[in-house]
């Protein structure tokens, strides 16, 4: 900068527009912005000549045709009739399903893990490191197939059952048990969750304030416990016991055909659900608990003293003192397992759990419409992907520590 | 540095524009010395690796056949193994030439995703198999029950059909690969096990005791599997067809792999035709004038190929049926060299 400064000034008349960098930055940015225009539209014009050529329609109308194809599990109403695009949002919520309940439980195996990697006990603490560096190190698919195949296929076969409780029924088709099936007057249930939820929301904000002012304190958790378990008990006897279960029917005689359990009665759950979610779960904990430790591992060792000589106890040291301080290490690398969670959903299509990639697979080839598909399964993938990311950057910022 | 990588940048996406006005399939084919052939990732008899890796079957036979006519060489092929999934779009792709991988011919696929079909060489149907345990006589019985399928195919649909039809509620489990259908079956997963009826035969060799399952009567499908090819190049999709209509020809005209080199100076002037000793048939399609005789020589007749592959001497055991030619009362019939 200086030595062209310098130039200027004492040759003024030799400053040409080219030598100017400005221009010439702004030159070439628009060669390379008027290039890649050109390699897009190229690309576009190129495909879309190509389907005309070799007459593949091309367009999202397919969507509205009748699929024509089974799906084994649906959580919206689906049946053969129903339209490409209903199978499609069949495969979402599926997708959804999985990511939401894998993340739920790898977000609580990989806390309980991570603590129990820093535990003063030498057997949990090698347990917790044992299994940490045995599942991290094996490629996702071959826990997905070694819960599947392996272990999901040692179970009883379809004519034969586990039970648990007399209650849960394990066999090769799955985890069965009751379904609860919801009458008239259940929404006054839903309605108590609600009211129990919010209950909680201002209880616990009445406690802080006045544990902040007196130092008193209130056994939220318990109060809170308590209401969101009674409160929708009372509207439940109150509305007249509007739910009942629906068991699972098992046939121990006639035909083999019919022996078993009989197909929708209770509830089911298929073996390629569980062994999907079993393996994600499972695998993203590993690598949660490891963050978790290195988050608590983050916080200098002088808080903890601080607070043993505050007179806290050590559960409330780690919950209170320990804990927010690292969570602020821990949210960000945890938005990524979040991230990959999702992502490795998709390995699904390995076991037949009809998944957005599976579904759209199927729909992808039963019309062809290969363009449109991966354009779907991007998109969606991209969505859940900016939103998750959201919903935790968003977290974190709550959680950063707030400087005065 | 800017300098330098912009040229490469416009080089590269004029490159994509200059391959996308590409050259005829037979053009390629011939500069690469090869064929590239789809094929199924394993189904005995159709097209299925041996121990060595090289590939045999009804279906790897075609693409030889394709070979001979094209190179006069029968070994100057490639095999891509593919999934039902996979299948169409490597074709469309131009990953492969010609996929002859036991593809039912529907309206659909022919008029929808840029195919064509180059004939049938297989003439099949779906039905059923079950355990013998589960003491079913009849496809009718099957209520209730779960049924294992390949993902991306006719199958899925029409067992989707049938079921519906006869107001039978059932579980479907689909999966991508043949091989984990089969497991699946094997493990007790699913009661019924659905594909085509050359298919069941086939990969109940692969199960743990053959015997302990029976396939059933009913045939609820017309699936008539054929070689395809990519829309829009007539001359290639020529030399797929008349390599089928060749190979029917032969078996008709009595011309095999065996005796090929004396039916050529047969007076028979059909046999003269097909095999290039009058008439120029074979330039106009694109290829040399003996591309028949080096079909029958190199890779054999439809029955031959036929007879050592599906037939009844095979593990197999198909009879010919309803793909015996139609002087014999099957429904095998080629359009005449003329």
């Amino acid at each position: 900068m200086s030595v062209q400064e310098q130039d200027t000034a004492v040759q003024p008349q030799r400053a040409s527009l080219l030598n100017d960098p400005k221009v010439r930055g702004l030159f070439y940015q628009t060669v390379l912005v008027l290039a890649l225009v050109w390699f897009g539209w190229t690309i576009v014009s190129n495909t879309l000549a190509n389907l005309e050529r070799q007459n593949i329609a091309s367009g999202f109308g397919f969507l509205e045709t009748t699929a024509g194809f089974g799906i084994i599990q649906a959580l919206v109403d689906y049946s053969e009739t129903s339209s490409y695009g209903t199978a499609l949002l069949v495969g979402f919520f599926n997708t959804l399903l999985v990511a939401a309940i894998g993340i739920i439980l790898a977000t609580i195996i990989g806390f309980v893990l991570g603590v129990a990697r820093l535990s003063n006990n030498w057997v949990i603490s090698k347990l917790a490191y044992c299994y940490v560096e045995l599942v991290r190190n094996v490629p996702l698919l071959l826990q997905i197939f070694f819960w599947y195949f392996a272990v999901l296929r040692a179970v009883p076969g379809k004519r034969d059952k586990w039970s648990f409780f007399d209650t849960f029924h394990l066999n090769i088709a799955g985890l069965r048990g009751p379904r609860p099936v919801f009458e008239e007057g259940a929404g006054f249930i839903g309605y108590a969750i609600i009211l129990a939820l919010v209950a909680i929301v201002f209880i616990a904000r009445w406690a802080s304030k006045r544990q902040a002012a007196t130092g008193q304190q209130f056994p939220v958790f318990w109060t809170g416990l308590g209401l969101l378990i009674g409160l929708p008990f009372i509207a439940y006897l109150a509305a007249g016991m509007p739910v009942y279960f629906d068991y699972p029917i098992f046939v121990e005689t006639g035909p083999m055909l019919r022996r078993g359990f009989t197909l929708g009665t209770g509830f089911n759950v298929i073996p390629e659900f569980l062994a999907l979610t079993l393996a994600l779960s499972l695998y993203t904990a590993s690598f949660i608990a490891e963050i978790v430790r290195a988050g608590i591992q983050a916080v200098n060792r002088g808080q903890t003293e601080a607070s043993h000589a505050l007179g806290l106890r050590s559960g409330p040291t780690l919950r209170l003192v320990i804990i927010p301080q690292a969570m602020r290490v821990i949210i960000p690398p945890l938005t990524s397992q979040y991230l990959n969670l999702t992502k490795n959903s998709s390995l699904a299509v390995a076991i037949a759990f009809p998944d957005l990639v599976s579904v759209g697979g199927t729909v992808l080839n039963q019309t062809g419409q290969a363009i449109e598909i991966i354009a779907i399964w991007m998109a969606v993938y991209l969505s859940l992907s900016l939103i998750t990311s959201a919903f935790m950057n968003w977290y974190n910022q709550r959680m950063a520590l707030v400087e005065r | 540095m800017t300098k330098k990588i912009l040229p490469i940048v416009l080089g590269a996406a004029l490159g994509v524009a200059a391959t996308a006005a590409n050259a005829t399939t037979l053009e390629d084919v011939k500069a690469k010395g090869f064929i590239q052939c789809g094929v199924s990732q394993g189904l005995p008899g159709f097209s299925n690796p041996d121990a060595q890796g090289n590939w045999a079957g009804l279906d790897v036979d075609f693409c030889r056949a394709m070979a001979a006519a094209v190179f006069a060489d029968d070994t100057m092929v490639k095999f891509t193994p593919l999934s039902a999934k996979e299948r169409f779009t490597a074709l469309q792709s131009g990953e492969i030439d010609v996929l002859s991988r036991n593809t039912t011919w529907t309206m659909s696929r022919d008029t929808q995703l840029g195919l064509n079909f180059a004939g049938v060489n297989y003439y099949d149907g779906q039905g059923f198999m079950v355990r013998k345990e589960l003491g079913v006589s009849s496809a009718l019985e099957l209520s209730g029950a779960s049924v294992c399928t390949n993902t991306g195919t006719t199958t899925e649909l029409n067992v989707a059909d049938y079921f519906r039809a006869n107001n039978m509620p059932y579980e479907i489990v689909a999966f991508e690969k043949a091989d984990e259908v089969v497991a699946a079956y094997d493990a007790g997963r699913c009661d019924v096990y659905t594909t085509d009826a050359s298919g069941l035969y086939a990969q109940r060799l692969k199960l743990t005791n053959p015997g302990d399952h029976a396939v059933l009567p009913e045939i609820i499908s017309k699936e008539p599997l054929g070689p395809v090819v990519r829309q829009g190049d007539d001359e290639w999709f020529n030399i797929a067809k008349w390599t089928l209509n060749a190979m029917i020809n032969a078996e008709e005209l009595g011309v095999t792999s065996a005796n090929v080199d004396e039916m050529k100076s047969s007076d028979n002037p059909s046999v003269k035709r097909l095999l290039g000793a009058e008439g120029a048939f074979g330039e106009a399609i694109g290829v040399s004038n003996d591309w028949a005789y080096n079909i029958v020589k190199l890779v054999g007749n439809y029955g031959e190929s036929f007879d050592a592959n599906v037939g009844p001497e095979t593990p197999l055991g198909i009879a010919r049926g309803v793909n015996a030619l139609w002087s014999d009362g099957g429904v095998l019939y080629a359009p005449p060299v003329r």
